[in-house]
């Protein structure tokens, strides 16, 4: 094992967790899990879970933070410290700050912030067990959080990582995948119109792979997708 | 601005859930109305909730809402802090409303005013005003309208406050024969109960089914049905 003797796929193009190159991890959904927030969500994406809980739109506090024409997004992402075999140390780290950054970027594109001046609205995403692709868990369970709190939105972030590893392209990378592979493209996309509101790459690809990485995640968002409406709908009886 | 009329359900009884983002087709013509943008043409929902038709106009009853005041609804605040001569209410807004000294029911001398209204008090009082940004002004002068100084305090979400009443206020009239205790309903989602405890404990399962099926049809026929155990 080591940096130049991972190998992602035997002789019949099977990954090490069974899949294939263009499979997607098992995810699940479920919404209202803390029933004293606005809005909550909880998600499982392989052995990623991760929680995010919605509160507002309330009164932005400290004023200097006040938008006057629309509201803002306080957006926090922060890995518990059992989610990894390295323990985190719990606290401010650079890393969470950039993703509660990018998160609030992706977000911010689709809520209706001018419909709530001078508020904000919380979105707390916590990582509860780590196995890559953290940060398109986290956004993910805000989307459907945001939705099951009832704010108002043109359409639902939904955020899937594809990479390369030995050189073969693959959907959705496992974290020996993402740690001994060559390249990662976390993005988020909005399903019914494949735009896209958040985009990051570590690693090389030529334009022949970004592009084959950029289809196979608009391929699993989609896929995504339909389980945060199902799990949506579920909370709610589902049509009668 | 209360409305008394149980939601309205499509005449098939069939109730379609959307969520934000999804394409309402087939209504070629119609208006955008509440949590429906028109985008590129088409038909949008921005939130999760149940569609409405009302003749041209389509809308989205949301299954989840803070409440957002209007001038002349009736709220049950929550005292949170106070000045030297204003108090501040949380009424469930994005905003605490204000009530200031001079729309007080007593003669409040300046600095006096923790001696009528503390922190962590409930008020029944009635929004004033509203300015472009949803702060409120707050007002006790008004009949009816005090302190609320015995009972208990139930939260349901506002959009469901007309099911809570019943057309011509007759699920009202069920839940205070069910657990015979006065209640005001606030146009905030706050409601208050008052009466024996087992009395209100009943009407507190009532709000409970209420809260969670008011978007299923038959909600009358289940609560009755509560009601006869």
């Amino acid at each position: 094992m080591g940096y130049d003797n991972y190998q992602c796929m035997d002789a019949n193009g099977i990954r090490e967790d069974g899949r294939k190159a263009d499979e997607m991890r098992p995810v699940e959904i479920v919404c209202g899990v803390i029933p004293v927030a606005d809005g909550s969500a909880r998600i499982k994406w392989g052995k990623n879970e991760a929680i995010a809980a919605v509160y507002g739109p309330m009164e932005a506090h400290p004023r200097k933070i006040q938008r006057q024409d629309r509201a803002i997004l306080d957006v926090r992402y922060n890995m518990a410290p059992f989610s990894t075999t390295d323990r985190i140390r719990p606290g401010f780290n650079r890393r969470s700050r950039e993703i509660g950054k990018v998160t609030r970027d992706a977000l911010e594109s689709v809520v209706d912030l001018e419909l709530y001046p001078r508020s904000k609205i919380r979105v707390e995403i916590e990582i509860i067990c780590a196995e890559a692709g953290t940060r398109c868990c986290g956004i993910t369970a805000a989307s459907v959080a945001l939705a099951d709190a009832g704010i108002p939105m043109s359409d639902m972030v939904v955020s899937v990582a594809a990479g390369k590893c030995n050189g073969i392209v693959l959907m959705d990378l496992n974290k020996p995948e993402d740690n001994y592979g060559e390249a990662d493209l976390p993005m988020g996309i909005l399903p019914m119109t494949d735009e896209i509101v958040f985009l990051q790459m570590d690693g090389d690809l030529s334009m022949e792979e970004f592009k084959q990485c950029w289809d196979y995640n608009v391929k699993a968002a989609h896929d995504v997708h339909a389980i945060m409406v199902e799990a949506l709908r579920t909370r709610y009886g589902g049509d009668v | 601005m209360s409305e008394d009329s149980t939601p309205p359900e499509q005449a098939s009884g069939a109730v379609r859930l959307v969520h934000p983002g999804e394409r309402i087709g087939g209504h070629d013509g119609a208006e955008a109305g509440h949590g429906i943008r028109r985008i590129d043409g088409e038909l949008v929902a921005m939130r999760m909730g149940t569609l409405q038709e009302n003749g041209q106009t389509v809308s989205v009853e949301p299954l989840s809402s803070r409440y957002t005041p209007r001038a002349g609804d009736l709220v049950i605040g929550l005292v949170e802090g106070m000045t030297n001569n204003i108090w501040f209410m949380d009424i469930g807004a994005s905003f605490n409303a204000i009530l200031p000294m001079s729309l007080a029911p007593w003669k409040v001398e300046f600095g006096a005013v923790r001696e009528h209204l503390g922190v962590g008090e409930a008020v029944l009082c009635r929004v004033q005003e509203v300015d472009e940004t949803h702060s409120a002004v707050a007002t006790m002068k008004g009949m009816g309208l005090r302190k609320l100084k015995s009972g208990m305090l139930e939260t349901i979400p506002p959009h469901i406050i007309p099911a809570v009443i019943g057309k011509g206020g007759a699920m009202l009239q069920t839940l205070k024969d069910l657990g015979d205790c006065r209640i005001v309903v606030g146009q905030n989602g706050r409601v208050w109960l008052d009466g024996e405890q087992d009395g209100m404990r009943e009407i507190r399962s009532a709000l409970k089914l209420i809260r969670d099926t008011a978007h299923l049809p038959g909600l009358k026929e289940r609560v009755d049905a509560l009601a006869g155990e």
